[in-house]
């Protein structure tokens, strides 16, 4: 009971934070439910992003600060190859690039730093994450593309009878919902039912273990650095449809790093429960308390949502710094 | 080397932990300060001070900074950026509010004020690190960018949310030119590299790096882990801080909001990882690399005959600032310090290995 106390305090504090805004949304509920759906909407874009960090980090170790610069690089190469092929082709040909992208990092970056601390590794992504941006965009050019990916931009009302005037929402929203789901179900599956996936699991539970009884580690990180590659051609797509390809991606797909904090860096829910109360932590913070806290201390404009997500992050590593669902495996000093 | 150093005997403790024990490199230090304070004034232009030297100045004192922190202490921090601005607008409003105070007396408070919202930030280290520190500095960036673009008591109401500063008056010596503000940043970042080396080399830093290198170890002989760890992000902030005052007031003269954004703090990491981690030296050769390298970049190829376009220069410099630091921490996790110590050791028995 004791140990679960924190999160039992942190989730009454979170449904406060809830509730508040709801005695506001209580006079225009529609409002109320479309911010949300807003906020669950972008949730599954950080989720997205988020995946691939947790993927990294639980079969390699390493913080992969390079996935939003991975997203980037991906989105460009689709939108720009979408400009003179089918868009299927271009995505397809994005996923063959993030592969041998993932073979290079192994072989470069990966394989040389091998054993050594984890701060170490993350400076290493960094430097990989500035070489992709540059890279990309000198390879690519670096205007705002669009990815077309043939839904209508149109929102569409839903909900009508239920709520007066009905509720807003946009198609990409929903077709990014939908593929975000069958992406976890397509991992868990990947993870769960084949050997490759066991190989996986094990390397994530224990290296020098993985490598005694045969699984070739070099290989697995090759793998899972693709697979993160997949998953960042997805991400960019859905980012490069609904912001347009731009440098921004690389910076908002920093809001991973809170988003695995919040669900723990070793699990794949985590990351998707994390991006979800992320993202509807944020619109909430920023439609509701923003003009409060405006009002109050005489700001000038909110934009709460840039830092909102950090800071509940921040908080939480003090309660509960492994996380939602992560593993207890932090050594405190 | 050049020359030997047989027949320099330590005769006394004091000369066995003198700063430079050996004649000749204080002869060349001593000489390289002489040249830095009255030969540079002559010789350099006023292009070479605006987009070189002070720069360069600032940014090594808050690279010897982040290197206290980072290097000496093995906290990691992608957060220093914001406390460079918590010492801008620190200083900025010490200023504005504070009728007749010295410029001298700003910055050392803006630097203190520095150094307590750097200690704030710096609590979660307590219970976490590496990895999970990042996201706490990351807190810090994002959260104190918001604070001073948004809250108009910082910027003194003005429209624009952009502050701009006056002449700076050091005691009737008007900071109007390059040349002064290159001679005034000198002094300030001389003062600061000698005490940070004398820091180092005493029981804080040595704290630090016992701290650094196997924390529990160091707990179990007695250093406090609370102290070592506050200490570091109090002095660290403290030399940015003072760096972000200079920046300010002394290269930028105004600023918008977000001067002070993520990418400084990048920059910042890049600087010491180029340079060398846990070197005062290393801050100044990566400090002088991440300034130059875009110059230099926007200016060779134009006269080679082949200029780049702005665009094209800056991706070109993150590629490689991204391959070098790759690099540096696969072949020399110490950086151009250590590639500089090495050349020395060997240069000493030069020409005869033996």
């Amino acid at each position: 009971m004791k140990r679960h106390l924190p999160i039992i305090i942190l989730i009454a504090a979170l449904l406060a934070g809830l509730a508040a805004p709801l005695a506001t949304g209580a006079s225009a509920p529609g409002f109320f439910v479309e911010v949300l759906l807003g906020g669950l909407m972008a949730g599954v874009l950080y989720s997205l992003v988020a995946l691939g960090f947790v993927l990294i980090f639980k079969a390699s170790g390493v913080f992969n600060f390079a996935q939003g610069a991975m997203v980037l690089f991906a989105a460009l190469s689709v939108a720009r190859m979408a400009e003179v092929m089918p868009l299927w082709v271009a995505a397809l040909l994005g996923v063959g690039i993030m592969v041998l992208l993932a073979i290079v990092v192994e072989r470069v970056v990966l394989r040389p730093l091998v054993n050594q601390e984890g701060v170490v590794l993350l400076m290493a992504t960094l430097g990989v994450s500035y070489f992709l941006d540059g890279f990309g965009q000198s390879v690519w050019g670096s205007d705002i593309y669009e990815i077309n990916l043939g839904l209508s931009k149109a929102p569409v009302l839903i909900l009508r009878n239920v709520f007066q005037g009905g509720i807003l929402i946009n198609k990409d929203d929903v077709a990014a919902a939908v593929v975000a789901v069958l992406l976890v179900v397509a991992l868990a599956l990947f993870f769960q039912k084949t050997a490759t996936g066991r190989a996986l699991r094990a390397v994530a539970d224990d290296h020098q273990a993985a490598q005694s009884v045969g699984i070739p580690l070099n290989r697995i990180w090759v793998i899972v650095w693709s697979v993160a590659g997949v998953v960042a051609v997805v991400a960019g797509m859905m980012w490069g449809s609904k912001l347009g390809v731009q440098f921004s991606i690389s910076q908002v797909a920093l809001k991973a790093l809170p988003v695995v904090i919040l669900g723990g860096f070793t699990s794949i829910p985590g990351a998707i429960i994390g991006g979800l109360i992320i993202g509807v932590g944020e619109k909430m913070a920023e439609v509701f308390l923003g003009p409060v806290m405006v009002r109050t201390f005489d700001l000038a404009g909110g934009g709460i949502e840039n830092w909102f997500a950090y800071v509940l992050a921040l908080l939480f590593l003090l309660v509960r710094p492994e996380g939602l669902f992560g593993e207890r495996i932090i050594d405190r000093v | 080397m050049f020359y030997r150093e047989n027949g320099q005997f330590k005769q006394t403790y004091r000369q066995d932990e003198a700063l430079l024990p050996i004649a000749q490199d204080r002869i060349v230090m001593l000489a390289l300060l002489v040249f830095a304070f009255v030969g540079v004034p002559f010789l350099a232009s006023n292009y070479l001070f605006l987009s070189i030297l002070n720069p360069f100045l600032i940014m090594a004192l808050a690279a010897i900074g982040l290197n206290l922190l980072v290097g000496y202490c093995g906290q990691i921090s992608i957060g220093h950026a914001a406390f460079m601005s918590v010492g801008a607008y620190a200083a900025y409003n010490l200023m504005l509010r504070v009728p007749n105070l010295s410029f001298l007396v700003a910055l050392v408070l803006a630097g203190l004020i520095a150094a307590l919202v750097g200690m704030l930030f710096g609590i979660p280290s307590l219970r976490i690190k590496g990895l999970y520190l990042t996201v706490a500095t990351l807190a810090a960036q994002f959260f104190i960018d918001w604070m001073f673009a948004r809250v108009k008591w910082f910027t003194g109401y003005q429209s624009s949310g952009s502050v701009s500063t006056p002449v700076l008056d050091l005691f009737g010596w008007q900071l109007d030119s390059p040349v002064k503000k290159y001679l005034f940043l000198l002094a300030v970042v001389t003062v600061f590299t000698l005490l940070a080396r004398n820091l180092v080399r005493g029981h804080v830093g040595r704290a630090w790096m016992a701290i650094r290198d196997m924390d529990v170890a160091a707990e179990v002989i007695g250093i406090r882990p609370v102290y070592a760890k506050l200490t570091a992000f109090a002095v660290s902030s403290f030399y940015v801080g003072v760096a972000g005052a200079l920046w300010g007031f002394v290269y930028l003269g105004s600023w918008e909001p977000l001067a002070f954004n993520i990418n400084m703090s990048l920059d910042l990491l890049f600087m010491i990882i180029i340079g060398g981690m846990g070197s005062i030296l290393g801050s100044y050769f990566g400090a002088l690399f991440i300034v130059a390298l875009p110059i230099v970049l926007d200016r060779v190829p134009a006269w080679v005959g082949a200029p780049l376009s702005t665009a094209m220069a800056s991706h070109l410099a993150s590629m490689i600032f991204g391959t070098l630091i790759v690099f540096f921490l696969i072949v020399e996790p110490h950086g151009l310090a250590r590639l500089w110590a090495i050349g020395k050791e060997k240069l000493r028995l030069w020409p005869f290995p033996h």
